[in-house]
């Protein structure tokens, strides 16, 4: 079955789509079993859960709980052992979900070859745009990504919180509906990390993609999703469901909020972090 | 420190010039005090008539040894690239060839030659082919590992941007394996020179080889002595031309200062 997901605009000020409308994305019973030197590896058991579109779920757990696993098979780089992926309420094969989704990972994965404008514009390029459109397309949203002045500067020359937004700027330009975010202020200090967090969240008012973004970051969870998804240590399961209820849009205040602390201590029990005997369930 | 990168370049030739004048004006000196035969040891400045006398003889077999250099270096540089990206794409190949290339690097290119020699005959062709062969190893075996080495992170993401296989070599596999290359391509340049001429030492009627084997025959070491002068200067040259090309082709390069 082939669903060819078609690059659109998310520009609508909608913050939802109606209900009646089927989910961005849909896992189901989704089982992730590998072999490493000879033995049989669980890495994900049974994850089932929904993204609508415009909602922004977080997905946390300790490492080895199979988070980065699960994106590798929503993006299709992976095909799981069980259940099934859905895109727009249809059920799609790993391979034809290649390119349906846009991922962006931990390191920025810039082409040390291309300067920065080259590298946003790839996407759009392997998309089959021509060269000269989809450069023009990347320059034209350069200042809104804080890079006016920095398109001809080779990967090398930038900081890793330029090349952090260079990346993300490649990603949004495949105007995928579907964003996959595997911990993508992971390798950046403190600092460029909460300013690129406050950064990414007015991206997203504005654009209103389903996102899923992996993150090891209790606090960027609650401060940017809409739910939050805590995984077991392997095989990963889903431990628990965080709905959070913090009114947009959120600004930096709003983490010492009571709000926000109450959905802190709800994770970092399911996490297991607070209570040393109970583990946390559903 | 803070000196331009001409002032910079200037100061790196600076040393290594004056040694070289200092050589020379001993060697002169040298010479001259001790009364060597020219025939047996010409001074720098019989070398320098030499030039002058024989510029056209020297122009015209340089001529000839460059050719065979080009042409067996754009040879090589064809076939080394070809069974590079070969070898990359198929494993069946790379089981089937690469060891059998690299075997073939153990057979003495002072024993091909003369069969070469017996196949291909006195002309162009088999120095050619002798250029070709010390060129192609270095060029086919870092092409290899140029595409080896592509970041598995960078093709992964390209897949999921729905990139097709030929979408991934031409815009990760093939920029990527290019500095490699060009280290290939650097120490083949170097090999080039001496290919040519080893070619031409077995036999030929034309070329700086010829024309140093001549030369030493005829006792004219004058001449001998200017063949050798041009052919490392060759060699300079064209390695020289290979770098000059690599920084001009790969301009990022000169900002990356560690493989991340």
């Amino acid at each position: 079955m082939c669903v060819v997901v078609p690059p659109r605009l998310h520009n609508d000020r909608t913050p939802r789509a109606a209900s009646s409308a089927p989910p961005r994305l849909t896992l189901r019973h989704i089982d992730s079993t590998y072999t490493e030197r000879g033995h049989s590896v669980q890495a994900l058991q049974d994850i089932s859960f929904d993204i609508a579109d415009g909602e922004f779920v977080a997905l946390i757990g300790p490492s080895g709980s199979g988070k980065s696993t699960l994106l590798d098979i929503v993006a299709g780089l992976f095909a799981q052992t069980g259940g099934d992926v859905a895109l727009d309420g249809a059920v799609v094969a790993t391979r034809e979900r290649l390119g349906a989704a846009a991922y962006m990972r931990q390191r920025d994965l810039l082409l040390p070859w291309r300067t920065a404008l080259d590298n946003a514009a790839l996407a759009l390029e392997v998309h089959g745009h021509d060269r000269r459109e989809a450069r023009q397309l990347a320059l034209d949203r350069f200042p809104e990504f804080g890079l006016a002045g920095f398109e001809r500067a080779w990967p090398a020359q930038l900081s890793g919180g330029m090349r952090q937004r260079v990346a993300f700027l490649r990603t949004v330009l495949t105007e995928r509906p579907l964003l996959l975010l595997d911990e993508p202020f992971g390798a950046l200090d403190a600092l460029s990390r909460v300013a690129l967090q406050s950064w990414l969240l007015d991206l997203w008012e504005r654009e209103r993609q389903a996102v899923l973004l992996v993150t090891h970051d209790v606090d960027e969870a609650i401060f940017l999703a809409d739910r939050v998804v805590v995984l077991t240590p392997r095989p990963g399961r889903i431990a628990h469901i965080e709905a959070i209820a913090l009114p947009r849009p959120r600004h930096r205040e709003i983490v010492t909020s009571a709000a926000f602390l109450q959905h802190r201590a709800a994770l970092l029990d399911a996490l297991g972090l607070l209570a040393p005997a109970t583990g946390g369930t559903a | 420190m803070n000196a331009s990168p001409w002032g910079r370049t200037l100061a790196r030739w600076v040393w290594p010039a004056a040694i070289l004048a200092l050589l020379l004006i001993g060697w002169e000196v040298a010479v001259r005090l001790t009364n060597v035969p020219a025939w047996q040891l010409p001074p720098p400045s019989a070398i320098a008539r030499s030039f002058v006398s024989d510029h056209a003889l020297l122009w015209k077999h340089t001529i000839v040894t460059l050719k065979e250099v080009a042409l067996g270096f754009s040879l090589a540089l064809v076939a080394g690239l070809l069974v590079g990206i070969a070898i990359d794409a198929s494993p069946i190949l790379e089981r089937a060839i690469y060891p059998l290339i690299i075997a073939s690097q153990t057979i003495p290119m002072v024993a091909l030659a003369p069969l070469l020699l017996i196949w291909f005959g006195y002309g162009l062709l088999p120095k050619v082919l002798v250029t070709a062969l010390v060129c192609f190893f270095p060029i086919a075996v870092n092409t290899v590992d140029g595409l080896r080495v592509a970041d598995r992170e960078m093709l992964s993401l390209l897949k999921s941007m729905g990139a097709s296989s030929w979408q991934q070599f031409r815009l990760v596999k093939c920029p990527a394996s290019l500095p490699s290359i060009f280290t290939g391509a650097r120490i083949a340049i170097a090999f080039s020179v001496i290919g040519a001429v080893f070619g031409e030492l077995v036999g030929a009627s034309a070329g700086l080889g010829y024309l140093m084997q001549r030369s030493a025959a005829q006792f004219q070491t004058a001449r001998l002595f200017a063949a050798i002068v041009i052919l490392s200067a060759l060699g300079v040259g064209l390695f020289a031309l290979v770098s000059l090309l690599e920084r001009i082709l790969l301009p990022w390069r000169r900002f990356v200062t560690d493989e991340a």
